[in-house]
This record gives C-alpha cells, structure tokens and sequence, in this order.
C-alpha cells in the first residue's frame, strides 16, 4: 500500500490526542522551566475538547483535522492555540476531498501546515520555537519524496528530522515568546513547542504507518 | 498545594461565577461565559474600552470593569491569553458603534489573538484600534521597547483611556491618551517566592529562602539577576534605579506611584515600600500626585512587589482625577 484511506479521521486524530493526553504533565513541566508551565494543560484541554466533539460527530481525516484546529483557535488561547490551530486549518484544507492519502498528499499537508502558520508567527528557524522541529521536518519529508522513496521512509526520515530539530533547540537561546525575555538563561532546556510538535508528527507517522 | 478550590481545572469559570454573583451591580454576563461587561455597556455614544489577558492576576482583568474603566472583558486560562473568539465576543459587548478600543498588555499569545479578533470584528464592521502596553522596565531593553512586557502599568493606561472615552473622546482619541498613558509609565517586580498554576500543581520556578529575583515578570518569568533579600529600603533603592533612568522622570515631575503585591505580600510591607519610594522620590524632586497601594495586579499567590511610575502632565492629571467605579480601583473624581 502507497496511500492510506482518509475515510476513518477519527482513528488518526485519535492517535495525535493520546499522544498529548500522555504527555500533558511532561510538556508542562519542560514548559515550566523557561515559561509558565501551561503548555501540557493548555493541549491536554483543546485536544480532549476535539476527542469529544469527534466521539460524537465523526467524519474523515480533513473533518477531523478541521474540527481540533476549529477548537484550538476558538476555545484555547495562549500562543498555542492560534499556532496549532493554524497548523491543523492548513492540514484540514490540504487534506480536503482526498480519499485516500499517499506521500505527495502528505507533503502538500506539511507545507499547508507550515505557511499557515507563518500568517500568524513571525519566527524564525532557531528561535526556538515549534518551527524548529516542523521546518526541518517538512523539508525531510520533501527531500525523501524528490529522492522517489517510499511513503513509510519519507515518514521515517520526517520522524527522525522532528526529532533533530526538537534536541537542537536545547542548545539555542529563545528569540520568540515568554521565554525570549530570558536570553542566555533559556539555553539548555528544551523548547515546549518543538517538543509537542516533534510529538504529533511522530504519532501521525505512526498512525499512517500502521495501514501502510 | 494550598489552595481552597473545588476543581483545578475550573478554577477559572468557578471564580467567574462568584465574581458576577458578588458584583451585581457592576458586572453583567455575556453569551461568552468568559466574557464580562459593564452593567451599562455597550453605553451610547462612547467609545467601548476592551481588554483581557490570562487568568490569576485578580484584580486585574475583569476587576477593572465598571464606570470610566473597562466595558468588556475576555478571561483566559490561568496565565494564558485568551483565544481570538474570547476577544471578538468582548468586542461585540462593549460596542456601541463609536469603536472599541482594546488595551492589552505585549505578549505573543495576547497579539496573536487580538489581531485574529480584530480580523472577525472586520467583518461585522467593528472598528477596533490596539494599544500594546509596555511598561516593564526590566523585560527588554530600551532599544527594545516593543519587546517590554505590559504589568501593572495596563491599569493606569486602562484608567486614562477609560476617562477619554466616558469624556466624549472618539477612536483616535482614545487610543492616543491610552497610547500617552503607557508611554509615560514604567514599571519593575521584585519576586520574593514562587507560585502554583492550580492544573499544574507545583510551584514552575524556584526562588530559595532568603534570596528575590529582580525584575521578575507576571507570571514567574525569571528576571535580571537573583540577589540576597533586601530591605525595603535597599529594595526601593534599587527599583527608583532601574525606573527613573529609563523615562526619564526628573526633579519637578508630578507622577502616579502604583505599588502592587504580587499576591501573597502583606499590604504593610507595600505601605513599608511605599514609605521608602516616596523619600527617594522627594529627594529626587519628584512629587506623587497621586498615591495607589494596595494589591491591583497579582500574579497567584506569588510574593513580592510590583512598583509603577507614570509622569503625568496637565491632561493625564485630567483623566486620573475623573471619577471611576470598578472593583479594583474606586475613587472619587479629585479636583487636582
């Protein structure tokens, strides 16, 4: 299989809200050390709203994605609200009418993610912020698909570059955020949003790499 | 973690309900259950004054509601900005077709969903203009003036505004004496102990025993340095240091001196800070116009102090005399 169906959303969507659910004390607490400490509880609460509103009206994976970026931009506020929020809207849009999604889908996602959220951010790669882990990851994802890989090894490159992306932000200094305030002292702690972001696109590797 | 709540995730609607049940003659409900109004609002003819912000710093936000101050409110999670729909229903509330402005405070989340309000308000032909209050000291430098984080001076800029408006000012009117207001007003905070985010259950920052962290922000952003406490005397010292080189405020200015706890500070150790502010200010020949002590912008149980400045001139003294009822903040209008 090169492509997987978008019929059942809510099994993916699923994958991307208990992958939050597990990490909620773990995001707070990296949060904590150079922001507020909200960042899990915040998540946590948008993604358990969309769990409840798609138990009750499922569909496939663009009403899903649209449905969790509808609650993080109306109902969670914070900057992760708006971000995140962005970076589903864009999903949902580029997932719009496909019924099945293989890797060229896939890549058109990441890169509707990406814009969005540029409408929004002003950020730069090594600001740390969540782009540093998305960025990269995308253009992994891009690269691997020029090169004529499969769809689970354009997945698999995507995964590891997040990850890459996530531990470099250990060593930066934050330029962005409530935490740029803090100059040298944000060095050394990783940032909250690269982390939850190199999460969800691990869990959406692993829930597509399932039906692959 | 000690606290008398119920559940730590509704903190905010519960403390919400308690609140309008104990102001009734202040506060109405909107369709938002996180937005409050003004009795009054949206009041014909004058200008609706909006803002909103993260949830803990009681009294501020929604305790800046009432006459000749704020006519809408948009309450966010503990700490966190509101989303964008919070801040378009504030809109809706306080417009009375004259235009809101919306006073907020410069952080990432609060910009964000402002302008993605403002962008929905379009829509529905609401004209809303923004000023992004700046007035900490110690959270960027003066290079960086946009970069400053909004405090405890958002109060003083929501009072002036609020007096613009109640005057008959229209839009542009407004948001240039609100715009004056934070740009005369500096601020710094003194942390002296951390504090605990109810859903979080922890304290997320240190300050050991004995020790403050100068220049610490609303919601524990770690400061300039950590030094051995001080006191009240050194710390006011130090403070007058940080905030009146930075305006400058110079001998013969008339300023407001807002010194707020940060929560679980004792008011006599804010009168005991206030004593010492003062006679650096008198020596300095700067007179205080206008005295506020008390506990106006706290950030949870967190202690320590917060000290503001605003150098005022004949109209700024004009709008801090009007007048105004809130719970946060009532006096009677002064006649300078």
């Amino acid at each position: 299989m090169s492509a997987v169906a978008t019929e059942d959303g809510n099994r993916i969507l699923f994958a991307l809200i208990q992958t939050i659910q597990a990490n909620k004390q773990y995001l707070s607490d990296i949060d904590g050390l150079i922001g507020d400490g909200d960042h899990g509880v915040n998540m946590n609460k948008g993604f358990t709203l969309c769990e409840k509103a798609l138990k009750e009206t499922p569909g496939d994976l663009s009403h899903g994605l649209k449905t969790l970026a509808q609650i993080l931009i109306t109902q969670i506020g914070g900057s992760m609200g708006p971000l995140y929020g962005m970076f589903f809207r864009g999903m949902a849009q580029a997932s719009k009418d496909l019924e099945t999604l293989g890797a060229a889908g896939f890549a058109k996602m990441l890169a509707a993610a990406k814009e969005k959220i540029l409408t929004v951010s002003d950020a730069q790669q090594g600001d740390k912020t969540l782009l540093d882990a998305l960025l990269p990851a995308e253009e992994a994802f891009r690269t691997a698909l020029d090169a004529g890989e499969s769809f689970t090894q354009c997945l698999t490159k995507m995964s590891e570059a997040a990850e890459r992306g996530r531990d470099s932000t250990l060593d930066m200094i934050a330029k962005v955020g409530r935490s740029s305030r803090l100059g040298e002292r944000s060095r050394g702690v990783l940032d909250a949003g690269a982390t939850s972001c190199c999460l969800l696109l691990q869990a959406f590797a692993e829930a597509l790499r399932e039906k692959l | 973690m000690q606290k008398i709540i119920n559940h730590a995730g509704e903190v905010v609607d519960e403390m919400i309900e308690g609140f309008v049940k104990a102001h009734p003659d202040l506060i109405a409900k909107t369709d938002n259950p996180r937005v409050l109004k003004y009795k009054a609002a949206p009041i014909a003819n004058k200008v609706g004054i909006v803002t909103g912000g993260g949830s803990g710093h009681k009294p501020a936000f929604i305790g800046y509601i009432g006459k000749n101050m704020v006519d809408a409110v948009a309450a966010g999670e503990i700490f966190s900005s509101p989303p964008a729909q919070m801040f378009y229903d504030a809109f809706k509330a306080a417009d009375a077709g004259k235009g809101v402005a919306c006073l907020y405070g410069n952080y990432a989340g609060d910009n964000m969903n402002v302008k993605m309000a403002i962008d929905m308000a379009e829509d529905d032909d609401i004209e809303v203009k923004t000023v992004v209050a700046n007035d900490d000291v110690p959270s960027a430098s003066a290079d960086q003036l946009d970069k400053r984080r909004g405090v405890a001076g958002e109060i003083l800029m929501w009072k002036v505004g609020g007096a613009k408006a109640a005057l008959g000012g229209s839009l542009d009117e407004v948001i240039a004496a609100a715009q004056k207001a934070i740009d005369n007003t500096r601020s710094m905070g003194i942390g002296l102990s951390p504090c605990t985010i109810p859903e979080v259950g922890h304290p997320n920052f240190k300050i050991e025993e004995g020790k403050m962290e100068v220049g610490i922000g609303h919601h524990g952003e770690p400061g300039l340095e950590v030094c051995d406490l001080e006191t009240s005397a050194q710390v006011a010292k130090r403070m007058t240091d940080i905030i009146l080189p930075d305006l400058p405020f110079a001998q013969g200015d008339d300023v407001v001196v807002l010194i707020s706890g940060l929560g679980s500070t004792p008011l006599m150790e804010l009168y005991i800070l206030f004593n010492e502010v003062e006679k650096i200010l008198a020596d300095a020949g700067i007179s205080v116009y206008l005295p506020y002590v008390g506990n106006y912008f706290t950030s949870l149980e967190m202690a320590g102090v917060t000290l503001t400045l605003m150098k005022l001139d004949d109209e700024l003294k004009q709008y801090m005399d009007i007048e105004c009822d809130c719970m946060g903040l009532t006096q009677f209008g002064r006649s300078g």
